[in-house]
């Protein structure tokens, strides 16, 4: 078999495991360990007055009850703020039991211990919190009011200002190009909130081994390394005595990005004082209050621009709401911030977000990351462009593209990553003309004239973006290669089903020319690889990717050193196929991997037939040398890292068809196509299911999906009855091309694709749904009971 | 998510049930199908101490089809029904049950205990309403049969009194040259209508409607069934008066607005819905003499 596998649709080697009940989630681990329920705040922000716990200390079999008070130490300290930044002046993070105040539903308040979840629950239902209730702050306006305060010290709810500008030329101000400008709109625009919601919620498992001293820790996360950290710091033990596994994860979507979780320190924190094993896993109902959300923001659009459509001018004002808490800082409004500009360039560019603390779950990244919210931004401003100058909407894209020629392009911002916005490589025009052509954008008037004449109403709409992917600071790889032949890779970031056992393997075999099969990958396990960051922002296959493939590099030209020695060969002579080492042209000339690894390790002890080449009388060495030589390590492995200058930027560009019944309001996709750039592929087919997932997600997002706060800050639609995930039977067939633009920043030549495929689809909607209609679309999501109301006001 | 304790006892007759419901009062609840009472129990928002799993008493799963009209037993599933050639005479059953939520929770739930849950959205209790049905309730020492129009008494009410079991619903037929439909629209495939109608309309020997009816779902406490006989005939189904049915829907109907639909959508709905119903019934009855 070929070993050439790189770019290849190799059928997901973890699918058989996951499909058939294999997986091993949380709460598969763990079967004898005691259970953790909380009890959790039932309002929006109120002062604890006093925690009645009497009635609880009955319920058979009770381990403990804990609050704030009975936490030690660094414990009893607020959570960690993740990601600092001088703009977020009024950072604020919870503590992981409430002390004093509560400020969303959902807050963590009292932590029980149970012989199992049932007796954990009905301890919790018997624990009675006195609360002084406050006036809870909900929603963007009412937290920019600044009336009533999320956080006594935080005025005006501001937790962050950030201003970011890039004058046009000459120096103008955003402002002023805007006022200069032949033409002018001013709107504003509004997206709700939605959340992750994987389908497998938050767990950790942990157990203490009293005679060790030491700590392993199983969490349902993105990033097991950095939760290491975390409850090796919170618990004050040593590093070296906390291992934390991510077993398989079902989904994160960013939220398990965010860490150390209140259930992440209290669970191993409790294993360790009570010297049992604890376990918590999230439910559905907790998921939703006590997790976090994103999306929501309100924005206010200047746009300047002359004849062509080009954009002179852009002023963009921002109010972000971002919930309770801050532990992840003002990343998604950053995003927004930059990424907003997509694949355009705009003469003068003028951003202003203003990050609101409101008594909600707190906002963290949920794929797309503040993305979503820009490109709609964006993208509706292109299509009010269009409108006003009665031009084609593709054409007055077309018009502000950065062009090919242009790359490396600078925007003159600052990213999330600290580091300049300069986009490494694309083909925008190029991307347009693919996507006009597989949605059939220039014969699409006839068929509405067509449908019309039917009493039908159809609409078309396009939607472009630019995704900065794999940002730094680093991930790493370990390639050992064993004396049977097999090849063990592994790498610290952590997998929630993206296909890493794949797409690494793939690299893996191609690089040390080995047979798939002979691979195994293993991720976000600290006991395997202890420096990660984690898996988030569309990074895991550009860090830990070009790593490993490092890392094979490293090996192999170990692999081939040994054997040139062994076939009395010049090691540049030698090729890798199949796992053997031969001689170019000469098959005969040949020393299979399995046997330079046995080499590769000088051995005194045999204990099979392979070993017995490596051992000391085996006359394998030469008697005037050192069995390992200088500067050499004993067996056949190797470890790099890979850590990128700044992001590489993916980008796509979405088009849909829409049917909107003239009677009933329903929104329907007749068809939806999307054209793909992230640099070379891996793996064709997995970069496709990543589209469609997140495409998925798109539609609950431009369609369904919204967090229904009343004026009380009670969320009313917290589970899958009322919080509206599309179903497949609300997913339309997507059709896909790929272009490959390669990134010139790194080995592999890739760029990240995890996230892309929500990024525009709430702005493609809008911008179909509005041809069909000829109405504004400036509000997402939007319900067939939304556009009837938006016909009545016409 | 976990319920809350509860004694659970699983009778293996008629009587047994009975006798354990009656003992129970009302702590008791009956398990039949459970796709809404294991939900309700898992987030405590029930907390029955005593739960009466009905599953294993023989005899109640019938389906049964006379000239009068269908009768079904207390745990006879809705996809039981739906396939069951025996509910064929009732072509409404299987275009309400093709409504009823999924596949799955459709092998499970059981038409019967959507009638006792008696959730305004839902469609079987909507059918009943419609056709006139009754639900027949058995308790240790009696049985007593009640008209759909006295059964639901309000949103996740119904006439059904501690230690009743709801044994069977009985469906009556309809009319010669009769015919029905059943328009919904919800947000995903399978949810709880936003607004739906059932309707049923009659013609006489000239095709001319001589009888309309319809019942509404998620626009008031109960199942609202308006009869437009008025508005609709005696005229020919062709030019039946559809849209001053849909007006006297409308002015019958009292919609609240949630976090899925406003009020004036749920009303505007209905009316639409309710002429492509009616519509769609007189074309069945139409094709039925045919």
């Amino acid at each position: 078999m070929t070993t050439r596998l790189f770019g290849e649709p190799v059928q997901r080697r973890e699918d058989a495991r996951l499909v058939t009940g294999g997986g091993r989630y949380l709460d598969d681990l763990g079967a004898g360990a005691l259970a953790a329920a909380f009890v959790r705040s039932p309002h929006a922000h109120a002062r604890i007055l006093d925690i009645d716990v009497s009635a609880a200390l009955d319920v058979e079999g009770l381990v403990a009850i804990y609050t704030w008070e009975d936490l030690p130490g660094a414990l009893a300290e607020p959570l960690p703020l993740l990601i600092p930044h001088p703009a977020l002046t009024h950072g604020r993070t919870a503590y992981p039991l409430a002390k004093e105040i509560v400020r969303h539903v959902g807050e963590p308040v009292v932590m029980v211990v149970a012989p199992d979840r049932y007796l954990a629950e009905d301890a919790c239902a018997l624990i009675r919190v006195d609360y002084e209730i406050l006036k809870p702050v909900v929603g963007i306006e009412e937290a920019a009011g600044g009336a009533h305060l999320v956080h006594e010290d935080v005025p005006g709810n501001v937790g962050a200002h950030l201003v970011q500008e890039v004058p046009g030329h000459g120096g103008v101000p955003a402002r002023e190009a805007v006022d200069a400008a032949p033409h002018r709109l001013e709107f504003r625009l509004d997206i709700e909130r939605s959340a992750c919601t994987p389908l497998e919620g938050k767990g950790v498992y942990a157990r203490w081994d009293a005679d060790d001293g030491s700590l392993r820790i199983y969490s349902s996360t993105q990033t097991s390394t950095s939760v290491r950290m975390a409850i090796a710091a919170k618990l004050g033990l040593p590093l070296p005595k906390v291992e934390v596994v991510a077993p398989d994860v079902g989904g994160g979507f960013g939220v398990k990005i965010v860490h150390p979780w209140p259930e992440e320190i209290l669970v191993p924190w409790a294993a360790r004082l009570l010297n049992r094993e604890v376990k918590w896993t999230e439910d559905r109902r907790e998921h939703f209050v006590s997790s976090s959300h994103e999306r929501g923001q309100v924005q206010r659009v200047r746009a300047g621009f002359d004849d062509d459509g080009r954009v002179l001018g852009l002023e963009v004002e921002i109010l972000h709401d971002h919930g309770a808490y801050t532990p992840y800082g003002i990343i998604v409004p950053i995003i927004t911030s930059t990424q907003l500009l997509g694949p355009y360039k705009v003469g003068a560019y003028r951003v202003e977000f203003s990050s609101l603390y409101t008594n909600t779950v707190q906002v963290t990244p949920y794929r797309g990351a503040g993305r979503p919210q820009g490109v709609f931004c964006m993208e509706r401003t292109m299509d009010k462009i269009a409108a006003y100058l009665g031009k084609d909407r593709t054409e007055v894209r077309a018009a502000n593209f950065i062009q090919p020629g242009e790359f490396p392009y600078d925007q003159g911002l600052m990213f999330q990553d600290g580091r300049p916005l300069i986009y490494d490589s694309g083909d925008y025009p190029e991307a347009l003309r693919m996507l006009k052509e597989l949605i059939g954008w220039d014969s699409f008037a006839e068929d509405k004239a067509r449908a019309a004449a039917e009493g039908r109403r159809i609409g078309i709409g396009v939607g472009c973006y630019v995704e900065g992917t794999g940002v730094g600071p680093y991930e790493g790889g370990h390639v050992q290669i064993t004396s049977d032949g097999r090849v063990h890779v592994s790498t610290g970031l952590t997998s929630q089903g993206q296909g890493h056992e794949t797409v690494f393997a793939q690299i893996a075999a191609t690089e040390l020319g080995v047979p798939i099969e002979k691979v195994s990958v293993v991720t976000g396990d600290t006991r395997r690889f202890g420096y990660a960051v984690g898996t988030f922002a569309s990074r895991a296959a550009v860090m830990s990717g070009n790593a490993i493939a490092l890392a094979c590099r490293k090996v192999r030209e170990k692999a081939l050193r040994i054997a040139a020695e062994a076939l009395e060969a010049d090691p540049r002579d030698l090729e890798i196929t199949d796992g053997t080492v031969h001689v170019a042209g000469v098959p005969s000339a040949s020393i299979p991997l399995a046997t330079v690894a046995v080499l590769s390790n000088p051995l005194r002890y045999a204990f099979d037939e392979e070993a017995r080449r490596a051992t000391q009388f085996a006359g394998a060495g030469s008697d005037d040398r050192p069995p390992v030589a200088e500067g050499e390590e004993p067996g056949l492995e190797g470890r790099d890292y890979y850590s990128p200058v700044r992001s590489t930027f993916a980008a796509g560009m979405h088009a849909a068809i829409v049917e909107t019944d003239p009677d009933t309001a329903e929104i329907r996709i007749l068809r939806y196509a999307v054209v793909h750039d992230c640099g070379k592929l891996i793996n064709p087919m997995i970069v496709e299911g990543q589209i469609h997932g997140g495409v998925a997600q798109g539609v609950g997002g431009a369609l369904y999906e919204k967090m229904a706060y009343d004026e009380h800050g009670q969320l009313l639609n917290a589970s899958f009855m009322d919080f509206l995930m599309p179903y497949a039977t609300e997913v339309p067939h997507i059709e896909t091309a790929h272009l490959e633009t390669p990134s010139p920043l790194n080995p592999l030549g890739i760029k990240g694709a995890g996230e892309a495929g929500v990024i525009p689809v709430s702005a493609v909607i809008a911008s179909a749904v509005e041809d069909a209609e000829g109405i504004a679309i400036d509000r997402m999501p939007i319900s067939p009971s939304d556009l009837h109301h938006l016909r009545l006001e016409r | 998510m976990k319920p809350p304790p509860f004694d659970y006892h699983g009778p293996v007759t008629l009587g047994e049930a009975l006798d354990v419901l009656a003992e129970a009062g009302p702590d008791g609840k009956v398990l039949a199908g459970g796709q809404s009472l294991i939900p309700l129990l898992n987030m405590r928002l029930a907390a029955p101490a005593h739960i009466v799993d009905v599953n294993r008493v023989p005899g109640l799963d019938g389906i049964e089809a006379g000239q009068d009209g269908v009768r079904v037993g207390a745990l006879a599933r809705h996809a039981a029904v739906e396939r069951s050639p025996e509910a064929a005479a009732l072509p409404l059953l299987r275009q309400a049950l093709r409504l009823v939520a999924h596949p799955v929770i459709r092998n499970r739930g059981t038409v019967v205990g959507s009638l006792v849950h008696a959730d305004p959205s839902a469609e079987m209790p909507a059918v009943l309403a419609l056709l006139g049905g009754s639900v027949r309730l058995a308790a240790r020492g009696g049985e007593r049969e009640v008209a759909a129009a006295d059964f639901f008494t309000g949103p996740m009410e119904s006439a059904l009194r501690p230690g009743e079991l709801a044994v069977s619903a009985f469906f009556p037929a309809l009319p010669g040259r009769s015919g029905t439909a059943f328009h919904e629209v919800s947000r995903r495939h399978g949810d709880y209508a936003v607004a739906g109608v059932a309707a049923a309309v009659t013609l006489d020997e000239d095709l001319r409607v001589t009888a309309a009816r319809v019942a509404c779902v998620s626009v008031g406490p109960v199942p609202v069934v308006v009869d437009v006989t008025t508005a609709c005939g005696p005229r020919p189904a062709g030019s039946a008066g559809w849209e001053a049915a849909a007006a006297a829907v409308r002015d019958r109907i009292e919609p609240e607005g949630d976090i899925h639909a406003t009020a004036d959508y749920r009303r505007h709905l209905t009316g639409v819905l309710a002429v492509r119903a009616l519509r769609d019934a007189a074309a069945a009855a139409h094709g039925e003499e045919a």
